[in-house]
């Protein structure tokens, strides 16, 4: 790929100095995708999307919000009474928030089917995994924010997790409260790490796409690219279908924005926070119900560990075991459209997390779906076992015994033979 | 570097010397991180004006036996209970092995009628109830703390539940027979 030549004079004269221009024509015009990728693969630029729209929405939400005990949840209310389209801006930050973890999650779920983390692609899926870590940093630290009772109850809880490390847990705790208990310290430190996250993602979305551009996209064979013939260039083809992609996106997001703005927030949280009540219910945002559930399964002591901290640990453990995936994934197919066997433990692996995820916003003393004597504690508990087993035991197994179908020779064969049967 | 790979025995003193400055350097210089990075770490832990408020006089006169009050100390409150008769014998009465956390009533009161403890549940940090009149005070009469369901007793003591410790006992003393400084 030589650089290209430029007729304007201005664009070559910045060009000679700065190839940041031949920098953007490879990436974003010229580069090499698979011929035969589907809508699975829309999801990592409308998540680029979100992250631009969460930060443009949030910096103006800023211009009117005081990080202050006491004037937090006013500066939010003025904000959607008094602040011109405040409203919306606010709704748009709130709502983008669950918007960003739905894309990511499908992003996540798209990469897990087709073996998108297998080599050379392990360095993308680990910044990958490092740009979830810290969107959840981010969220629960944002969630704070408005300072009405879920956002004081959610930080207190979550931050009493780091209580169940020995010894170090109650200094820790301390020193990220800044006091004894969540106070206007915690609020601004918040605040202040909540506008700088953001930057880091933006950080690792631009290491997460130079991966990505060096080691190419995956597609749905899972074939590697071979010749010139398996690929076509980014723009227009895939500038377009993003494009298209990115406009139902926005009528799926407006809805919520325009029609159920509340829709995934706690009602709670229009309560000013007040820290001597607690709410009845404490949950926390939908996206981290699943990993919730995890902690609390874990009532039991193993070796003398107590169950507080073992709950951290797992909870802890079902994001850092992705880390490890590239190898306890021992297939030489990466996509499961040719794992017979496979397929059938990743559709199990999707409804174990929404099983989680419907664990974790109940009570444990619930009934699961209200069948009499199962617990919701108990259905937690075995969808906790799956989702740990589903890595460790059955993606080394099933790679090891499985017999996978036969893989197209390349990915142009694939989309002529496909075409022929249609 | 092409040097260094052929060199004779005689030279082998020179790249040890090499190593050890590159390794000093770095170390000094790493020590000299960690010391400026520690003002910031400290930056966010609770200032002075904060510790200044650390502690609180409470009258008690007006609290009837049998009924508890809140009190915010540091930011969080503390409960404090004018104990039944009934209530400091159930107290006393159980059992150290049944306990989770065991530990004496004695030890967890100055006076046997005044339990003062943080009214901050030692699993995640709610708060519990129990202490207004007409909250549940769980099934050991005590407090019961509604975000995880764990029971505490007459005594602020854990019996059942994911808590895993009692409900703190903080530092206090009695000024009067009806005033108390904690903290």
């Amino acid at each position: 790929m030589s650089a290209p030549q430029w007729n304007n004079k201005v664009v070559k004269w910045v060009d000679d100095r700065l190839p940041v221009i031949s920098m953007l024509h490879h990436s974003a015009y010229e580069y090499p995708t698979p011929k035969n990728l589907s809508y699975m693969w829309n999801f990592g630029s409308l998540a680029g999307f979100v992250l631009v729209t969460m930060i443009l929405s949030g910096i103006f939400l800023v211009m009117n919000y005081t990080p202050h005990t006491s004037m937090a949840f006013e500066s939010v209310e003025r904000i959607m009474r008094d602040v011109n389209y405040g409203w919306l801006i606010r709704y748009i930050h709130m709502n983008g928030a669950s918007m960003f973890f739905i894309v990511v999650f499908i992003h996540i779920f798209r990469g897990l089917y087709y073996g998108s983390y297998k080599a050379p692609r392990e360095m993308l899926w680990w910044i990958g995994i490092l740009i979830l870590l810290a969107m959840m940093a981010t969220a629960f630290m944002g969630y704070v924010l408005p300072w009405g009772q879920m956002s004081f109850w959610g930080a207190t809880v979550i931050t009493n997790l780091f209580s169940a490390f020995p010894i170090i847990g109650d200094p820790l705790v301390t020193w990220l409260w800044g006091g004894f208990s969540v106070d206007n310290p915690t609020l601004n430190r918040f605040f202040s790490l909540h506008y700088l996250m953001p930057f880091v993602i933006l950080g690792l979305v631009v290491l997460h796409v130079w991966a990505l551009h060096s080691v190419r996209s995956n597609n749905p064979t899972g074939v590697e690219i071979k010749t010139p013939k398996d690929s076509i260039p980014f723009h227009p083809y895939y500038t377009i279908k993003d494009l298209y992609g990115l406009g139902v996106f926005l009528i799926f997001f407006s809805a919520f924005v325009f029609f159920a703005p509340d829709y995934l927030g706690h009602p709670d949280n229009y309560i000013p926070a007040n820290p001597l009540v607690t709410p009845p219910h404490i949950v926390p945002e939908w996206y981290f119900l699943p990993f919730y559930a995890i902690l609390r399964s874990i009532d039991f002591t193993i070796f003398g560990i107590p169950a507080k901290l073992l709950g951290v640990l797992a909870m802890f453990a079902s994001i850092v075991i992705l880390f490890v995936i590239p190898w306890l994934d021992t297939s030489k197919v990466r996509s499961s459209k040719f794992r017979p066997v496979y397929k059938w433990f990743f559709w199990l692996f999707v409804i174990d997390t929404f099983i989680l995820g419907y664990c974790g916003a109940k009570a444990p003393d619930d009934y699961f779906l209200g069948i009499p004597g199962l617990k919701v504690i108990v259905m937690g508990q075995l969808s906790t076992l799956y989702y740990f087993v589903h890595f460790l035991v059955v993606m080394p197994l099933v790679g090891k015994l499985e017999r996978t179908k036969p893989l197209p020779a390349s990915i142009s064969e694939s989309v002529l033979k496909e075409g022929a049967n249609a | 570097m092409s040097q260094t790979v052929h060199s004779s025995g005689e030279h082998q003193p020179d790249e040890n010397r090499r190593d050890f400055l590159t390794l000093a350097t770095t170390a000094v210089g790493a020590v000299g991180v960690g010391c400026a990075l520690l003002p910031f770490v400290d930056s966010m832990n609770p200032s002075k004006d904060v510790l200044a408020l650390a502690s609180v006089e409470v009258n008690l006169a007006n609290i009837p036996v049998g009924q508890a009050i809140k009190v915010m100390w540091r930011g969080k409150p503390v409960f404090i209970r004018h104990r039944t008769e009934r209530e400091i014998n159930e107290a006393e009465e159980v059992a150290l092995n049944e306990l989770v956390d065991p530990q004496t009533d004695d030890a967890r009161v100055e006076k046997k009628e005044w339990l003062i403890v943080v009214g901050v549940c030692t699993h995640l940090g709610c708060i519990p109830m129990g202490t207004a009149t007409g909250e549940t005070r769980g099934d050991y009469d005590g407090w019961y703390c509604p975000c995880h369901g764990s029971h505490y007793d007459t005594s602020g003591r854990i019996r059942r539940g994911p808590a895993p410790l009692n409900l703190v006992v903080p530092e206090y003393e009695f000024l009067t027979d009806t005033s108390v400084r904690i903290g």
